[in-house]
């Protein structure tokens, strides 16, 4: 059994978990906290793959994908705010004026 | 010297952009004086480089590089040789005497300044047009004399028949100017060249007779011409353009620009003498124009409509000279038709301007801001106040009231009857002397041409000058003043003694031409013969109008002699029902096939693909859009699978491999 196995089938599980939160969840916060979970998912693997070959490289694109998300999150979550103040609701399903 | 050749055109553009800025606050005389004085300066700059030139080949050539593209390269060039010279004299020595008279002639007009900003812009053009040393130069000098012929026959546009009249004359010669263009193409294309010289060294290089190209080339550059110069089936707009100032009609319609094309066919006769079969189109169409326009002027009853179908049968004397070869009789009646023409528009216009002086008149005290006094003649006959002043019927016996007009009159006419001494006898005799010489059915048209010529002036100075006075203008008539008679008196003088310039055993035209022509088209020697038969055959018509005309006419209303010839009669009245036929059926099937490429192809077709087209995509889109649920989550389940498409296709074409 390969060392990488379950830290890789862990990631796997955990994005899928945060890929059926952003489908199927209304509420944005937690459409939110979904892609964190992706995008932490994915920081997983890049670990345990930079342990395996013994490389920095994953690691740094770890620190790579944590700004980005601490960004992303600072965006976001003002958009949620500033959603909530017109719409009084955060359901996804409401913003739907695009509608063709 | 180079630069000197430019000076004849420069002049007039001074000129016309001095009246065009500063005229109006300049007195007429002065807006007159500069405009002719210009033209004179002109004449002067002529006349030295006639008198300094020495008479050698191609006094001057100045060449500027002016288009370089590719293989193509037109210098902006100016060819002085013998034959624009004599043309050059002609534009400017006529060109200023009829400037001198406009002055008096428009006297009073509200567009006094802009009348000879566009006379001062007309012989500029012309000035390019015979200078130009390549056809490109020579067909920008065309367009331009045409414009100025539009804007000046629609002088008086506030009648909408002078308007419709330039416009006509615009889109006729356009007609023609499509295939002087498209000649000018097919040389380029043939030869690689647009500059004179270089041309007529290839054409004879090629020493080919009847070449296909160059018979093409030939037939496309003569329907230029039969559209400048009035030749059938083009000839149409000449006498509407009447409709034009009688020194518009003088100095572009008889005199100067409608001589263009028998310059061109001169300054090209490299390529015509190379082209025989288009020469004997050339001269059959001569033929046939001086044919029928001089039995049309026959029955006409304006003054200027008769001098105007005059000039048409004059010109084809000119096309018919230069379709046989005798480019030096061509050129010869063209300067004595110059003259005498100019004369007789320019006394019908002091005619005019005689008649008008009694309603005048009234005018000028009830006028303000009105057009001017010799506004558009009113439409013959129609009503019973107006008296039409253009209308023969309406004068007689201004004999006695205009004295010097009608000598100056009698010698114009005689020159165009072709009684010797005058000069119309010595250049029509060379034509159809060379006509008998080489191809009789152009012979007979001309001579029956040349019997009509003789009668319909003859009819016109009967009716114009004799008998009694047929209504109240014709009979309070008055001289007109010293501007309009003295440019008459040096006209006359010329229309006298022009014919010195060729005279049989001097010839010193046609000498003075052999550099540009070539010695085989001189002029024949004299033929005595011809000359006494056309001599008496003049004086029996003019006789016969005599005769039949004397007391033909005892009021404005009575019917002219030749009614007696009935159907025929009104088949000339109408001439020919050549614009019938042009109004019913060319413009109808014309407007037939652009109402059907309007209606059914472009609404059809053109804008049915279009909007086709244009339906189908807001169609399709219509059931495209139902795509854009406005649901995040269901974009982004679409994304998902998007991706997972795009890992699957990697992962299994790098399982494949």
């Amino acid at each position: 059994m390969n060392t990488v196995a379950p830290f890789v089938l862990l990631s796997a599980i955990l994005f899928t978990i945060g890929v059926i939160g952003v489908l199927l969840r209304r509420n944005a916060i937690m459409i939110f906290m979904s892609i964190e979970l992706m995008l932490n998912s994915a920081n997983l693997a890049f670990v345990a793959f930079s342990n395996q070959w013994g490389k920095l490289d994953g690691q740094l694109i770890v620190f790579f994908v944590m700004a980005v998300a601490a960004t992303e999150v600072a965006v976001g979550l003002a958009l949620i705010v500033t959603i909530f103040h017109t719409k009084k609701s955060t359901d996804v399903d409401d913003l739907s004026q695009m509608k063709g | 010297m180079q630069l000197l050749v430019i000076l004849p055109i420069l002049f007039p553009l001074v000129g016309l952009l001095i009246n065009a800025f500063f005229g109006k606050h300049m007195s007429e005389g002065l807006i007159g004086g500069l405009a002719s004085s210009m033209v004179g300066l002109s004449f002067l700059v002529s006349a030295w480089l006639l008198f300094t030139s020495g008479g050698g080949p191609g006094i001057v050539d100045l060449s500027i590089p002016w288009i370089k593209v590719g293989t193509l390269d037109v210098p902006f060039g100016f060819l002085i040789d013998q034959l624009s010279l004599t043309m050059m004299l002609i534009v400017t020595g006529v060109g200023g005497l009829i400037h001198i008279y406009s002055i008096g002639y428009m006297h009073g007009d509200p567009r006094f300044q802009r009348f000879f900003v566009y006379m001062n812009l007309f012989i500029a053009s012309m000035l390019v047009l015979v200078m130009a040393d390549s056809f490109l130069l020579m067909f920008v000098g065309w367009e331009l004399v045409g414009l100025c012929s539009y804007l000046l026959i629609g002088f008086w546009f506030s009648n909408i028949h002078n308007a419709e009249a330039g416009r006509k004359a615009f889109v006729v010669n356009r007609i023609g100017d499509v295939g002087f263009i498209l000649g000018i193409l097919l040389i380029f294309v043939t030869f690689g060249t647009l500059t004179f010289p270089d041309v007529f060294a290839k054409v004879q290089a090629m020493n080919a007779v009847n070449a296909p190209v160059v018979v093409a080339i030939t037939l496309l550059l003569f329907v230029g011409a039969t559209g400048k110069s009035a030749q059938i089936p083009l000839f149409v707009w000449l006498p509407d353009a009447m409709a034009g100032p009688t020194p518009v009609s003088a100095l572009i319609h008889a005199a100067t620009m409608v001589t263009a094309g028998i310059y061109m066919m001169t300054r090209a006769h490299v390529l015509y003498v190379a082209a025989p079969d288009t020469q004997t189109v050339v001269a059959l169409v001569g033929a046939l124009t001086a044919f029928l326009a001089g039995s049309v002027a026959l029955t006409q009853f304006d003054i200027k409509k008769v001098l105007a179908y005059s000039t048409i049968s004059q010109l084809g004397f000119m096309v018919a000279a230069a379709g046989m070869g005798a480019y030096v009789s061509s050129v010869f009646h063209l300067a004595t038709h110059a003259f005498f023409k100019a004369l007789l528009f320019l006394a019908a216009g002091s005619v005019i301007h005689g008649m008008e002086h009694l309603s005048k008149g009234e005018e000028e005290s009830e006028r303000s801001g009105a057009p001017g006094p010799h506004k558009a003649p009113a439409p013959a006959h129609s009503g019973e106040h107006t008296v039409d002043p253009q209308d023969m019927r309406n004068m007689g016996g201004l004999r006695t009231r205009m004295p010097l007009t009608f000598v100056v009159y009698c010698i114009g006419g005689l020159a165009l009857a072709g009684m010797p001494p005058f000069a119309g006898f010595w250049s029509k005799d060379e034509i159809v002397s060379a006509a008998l010489a080489r191809n009789p059915l152009v012979f007979g048209l001309l001579a029956i041409s040349a019997i009509f010529t003789a009668f319909y002036i003859g009819r016109q100075l009967v009716m114009v000058f004799f008998g009694k006075p047929r209504s109240e203008e014709a009979a309070h008539a008055v001289e007109s003043g010293s501007a309009m008679t003295v440019p008459l008196v040096f006209l006359a003088v010329f229309a006298t003694i022009a014919g010195i310039l060729n005279l049989p055993g001097l010839d010193s035209l046609s000498h003075w031409l052999v550099p540009v022509v070539g010695q085989a088209a001189e002029a024949l020697p004299f033929n005595i013969g011809v000359a006494t038969l056309f001599t008496v055959l003049a004086l029996v018509m003019l006789y016969g109008a005599w005769a039949l005309y004397r007391s033909a006419y005892v009021k404005a209303g009575d019917a002219d002699p030749l009614t007696r010839l009935g159907g025929l009669y009104t088949f000339l009245l109408r001439a020919w029902f050549v614009d019938w036929f042009f109004q019913n059926v060319i413009v109808k099937l014309f407007y037939a096939g652009s109402t059907f490429l309007a209606r059914v192809l472009d609404i059809g077709g053109i804008d049915g693909t279009v909007n086709g087209v244009g339906i189908m995509v807001r169609d399709v889109s219509a059931s495209l859009r139902k795509v854009q649920t406005g649901l995040v989550r269901s974009y982004g389940l679409m994304m998902l699978l998007g991706v997972v498409l795009v890992v699957a296709y990697f992962v299994l074409s790098a399982s494949m491999r």
